[in-house]
């Protein structure tokens, strides 16, 4: 591990950024505060390309045993006992390729926003956000602890919660802002209960050592699995959650009432795709247990495709993009999943092009169409905004995946994984999976196409106000189009997986991924066997992109309509998203709701409002009133109440106390000793009288007696009276203890 | 020399005098004499206990008692005239106005 110590400053600045904007940015002229923004995003991304491309990669190149990486231990954060957490930052091929996306995109994206928010009025607030999330994020990523980890996951969380809801005012953005966080948290209790397991089965969180000691997630077991497939299981109900996969994906489409820089910052290039980031970070947990790589694998499959086909009938032009990065997540999960990591980071990586490409091509059309978003209004603007137009069309080709743009070798190393690989647990996984994910490439290819053409081609359907203020865009938001968008169609060449020896993509990573019983790349398979895969794969493509030319070309189309009607059915399930937000409603709102409108009127209302605060008002009024009677103004009363006081204080304090040990137990003619001699150490002149057959005859025998013989078995009641000498017979005190004799 | 125990008798039976009156007496002037026989029941306790066992302490803590009744009977005398003055009475039971 070689250190390096400027680590820290990655994600530190543009936290120092957004705390600039946050604190001060009411005050600081609109271009301080973007070139605050941009900058500090800027010298993170510049500090980022130095440490992966400075510092990593001779330390990569060198290739000694172990995974290649720089550190950085900027302090201790807990010490407690045994457990020390430090606060340490690692920068290894995964990390880096993950704050090379973040702070790449993520700076294209803060470029693009100066153009888009130019006439937002809470302007630093925006870029407060945007910069804090960028923070977050690179935490995240860079943490080598699970809770340095967990710090950033939350503050993404945090960032896209505040930004959903950035247009506050509206309410129905500030429900889904809550939406998106509430599903969250369920996903970050997940990632919790994981780190927990984790913590307890090798009393370390740290993610060098949890590594080393790999092993014993294979051997300890519980409920006949291994816990690796636990805590797999577990983080990865954390990744469901933060990355929207099936069944805690329905956040995502509401997080579009976010502006669309933010769509395509956290909800398509990074957050999103952090609990991909997350299984492919724990991989040497993962591939202990294959039944958790089929789990994750299912789960991703099953969503490309259902979130592909929720595509079909969507009319928001974000909404559609949201589905989409639903369903390209499922692609990326599926990869980890069967194993084929680097072809899932790959993925991560060409996705996060494309796909922030296409979000802010939406921007701009919404932009262009006066913030609406709606594509049965829209059509034929090709001509008015050429240069969203064309950055649009290659980023469309790039993710329906078509030689030589970059979708089309991520998807095929993970259709190719896929098909090659081994799951001991369930051998057929592979299989379905790359059924399911073909299916999925197919939808792809059609619903992306359908919008290009819904959007672009055809006759404009808008009024005739909007069309006349029809426009291109500023160059701070084109800029940033079209770097993505060549980002979007050569970055794909980085990982050729046909040929392996210019596949940098999984030279690059290979030294993190570990090899085990659920990591069977797609190494194996024939050169034949790839090529015939990618030529299949580009048939799909190119047959969805046909579909969708036939159908859509022109704008709606005849054929469209008729289909429509003669699936009216199917159409309205898929219209309405196969009324998964209505079936959550119905089984976990509303009874939610319900419980929480019970909790509200009986706890709430009742038992706290009325019984507790105002009851507890009511005793003391109702104390009060009958206490007031006791200040009669009558001096004379009050003398006597002192008088008897002090009577009563005097009449108790000149009783001494009465205690004695003795065995509770005793035996006819054994010796029985009682003793109350720790009384004499009271200062007080005592004297003491036994009664040990409870007669009521007492005898002074002095503080510790003789030992008694008791005459006849049964039980008796020992009595000792204390009195102190010099009040007299007034001040004394009695005991009473009782003994079991037996014969 | 007289025994202790008449000295304590006397003072009991002085201090039982005097809280019957401060308790009993409506004339504000009689429960101020009430209190000071209170007051000096005290005194003789402590002169009677002091001589009994040789200790000087008790001797000073009765000058102290006087010195503080003089005191107070001076501002209890003073708040008798007060009220006298306002309200042409010094029963007490008719002075009961500080309450609820």
């Amino acid at each position: 591990m070689h250190e390096i110590g400027y680590l820290h400053l990655i994600p530190l600045l543009p936290l120092l950024g957004a705390a600039i904007n946050l604190i001060l940015g009411k005050r600081l002229p609109r271009p301080v505060v973007h070139f605050v923004a941009c900058g500090v995003v800027f010298a993170a991304a510049t500090l980022a390309l130095n440490a992966v491309f400075g510092d990593l990669y001779p330390l990569w190149k060198a290739g000694r045993a172990g995974v290649p990486a720089v550190s950085q231990t900027v302090y201790t954060w807990l010490h407690a006992g045994d457990f020390t957490l430090n606060l340490r930052l690692v920068v290894d091929p995964l990390a880096g390729v993950m704050i090379l996306v973040v702070t790449i995109v993520g700076f294209f994206i803060h470029v693009y926003s100066m153009g888009y928010m130019a006439h937002e009025p809470d302007y630093p607030r925006f870029f407060g956000y945007l910069n804090l999330f960028t923070g977050s994020m690179l935490i995240l990523v860079l943490g080598d602890s699970l809770p340095v980890m967990f710090v950033g996951w939350e503050g993404v969380g945090l960032c896209s919660y505040l930004l959903i809801g950035f247009w506050y005012q509206k309410d129905h953005n500030a429900f889904c802002g809550r939406k998106a966080f509430i599903v969250n948290r369920i996903g970050d209790f997940g990632f919790l209960l994981g780190m927990f397991l984790c913590f307890v089965t090798a009393d370390t969180l740290s993610l060098a050592e949890l590594r080393d000691k790999a092993d014993l997630f294979r051997t300890v077991a519980w409920l006949g699995m291994p816990i690796a497939f636990w805590v797999g299981l577990l983080l990865f109900v954390g990744a469901c959650g933060k990355s929207a996969q099936l069944p805690l994906y329905v956040w995502l489409p509401d997080a579009m009432a976010g502006p669309t820089p933010v769509s395509a910052l956290i909800h398509a290039a990074t957050m999103v795709t952090a609990g991909v980031y997350l299984v492919a970070r724990m991989n040497f947990i993962y591939i202990l247990s294959p039944a958790v790589m089929a789990v994750v694998a299912l789960v991703g499959a099953v969503t490309a495709l259902y979130a592909a086909t929720m595509g079909f009938a969507q009319n928001d032009f974000k909404k559609v993009l949201a589905y989409s990065t639903i369903s390209q997540l499922g692609f990326m999960f599926a990869a980890v999943g069967v194993g084929a990591f680097s072809a899932g980071i790959f993925h991560l990586y060409t996705h996060a092009f494309f796909k922030a490409c296409l979000f802010l091509c939406a921007g701009s059309v919404m932009h262009a169409m006066g913030d609406r978003g709606d594509i049965r209004e829209m059509g034929g603007l090709r001509r008015r905004t050429p240069i969203t137009h064309w950055t649009f069309l290659l980023s469309t080709i790039a993710i329906a995946g078509i030689v030589p743009w970059s979708g089309f070798f991520s998807k095929g190393a993970i259709l190719a994984g896929a098909f090659g690989a081994e799951n001991p647990a369930f051998h057929a996984v592979g299989m379905v999976v790359w059924v399911l994910l073909l299916a999925a490439a197919l939808c792809t290819a059609f619903y992306m196409f359908r919008l290009y053409y819904l959007v672009f081609s055809g006759e404009c359907r808008a009024d005739e106000h909007t069309k006349a203020h029809l426009h291109e865009s500023p160059p701070a938001m084109t800029i940033p189009l079209m770097v993505l968008a060549g980002g979007a169609v050569v970055g794909g060449l980085i990982g050729i997986t046909m040929v392996p020896r210019i596949d940098l993509v999984s030279r690059w990573l290979a030294p993190v991924f570990g090899t085990g019983p659920g990591a069977a790349g797609a190494h194996h398979l024939s050169l034949g066997t790839e090529l015939g895969l990618e030529a299949l794969a580009l048939v799909i493509a190119g047959a969805g992109i046909g579909i969708a030319w036939r159908l859509y070309h022109n704008g709606y189309s005849d054929l469209v309509k008729a289909l429509v009607l003669s699936l009216r059915w199917a159409h309205k399930v898929v219209f309405n998203k196969y009324y998964v937000d209505e079936l959550y409603d119905l089984l976990l709102v509303r009874p939610l709701r319900g419980l929480a409108v019970l909790c509200h009127r009986v706890l709430d209302a009742f038992v706290i409002d009325l019984v507790i605060v105002n009851g507890s008002a009511w005793a003391v009024d109702f104390l009060g009133r009958g206490a007031k009677r006791l200040q009669s103004g009558d001096v004379q009363r009050y003398l006597v109440a002192i008088l008897v006081g002090v009577a009563g204080i005097v009449f108790f304090a000149s009783r001494p106390s009465a205690s004695f040990t003795a065995p509770r137990q005793a035996r006819v003619g054994a010796p029985w000793q009682a003793d109350a001699s720790p009384l004499l150490r009271s200062g007080r002149e005592l004297t003491f009288a036994w009664d040990f057959d409870g007669k009521g005859k007492f005898e002074a025998l002095g503080a510790r007696p003789a030992p008694h013989t008791f005459a006849k078995p049964g039980k008796h009641r020992v009595t000792l009276k204390v009195c102190d000498r010099r009040f007299g017979s007034s001040a004394c005190r009695e005991t009473v203890q009782k003994v079991e004799v037996t014969p | 020399m007289v025994p202790l125990g008449y000295y304590l008798i006397l003072a009991a039976g002085l201090f039982a005098v005097g809280a019957l009156g401060a308790i009993l007496r409506r004339n504000a002037l009689i429960v101020l004499m009430s209190l000071e026989l209170m007051l000096n029941a005290a005194n003789l306790t402590l002169v009677a206990f002091a001589r009994a066992h040789h200790d000087m302490r008790g001797h000073v803590l009765a000058f102290l008692v006087i010195a503080v009744a003089a005191a107070e009977a001076a501002v209890g005398l003073a708040i008798v005239v007060g009220v006298f003055r306002t309200r042409k009475t010094v029963a007490v039971d008719e002075i009961n106005e500080m309450k609820f």
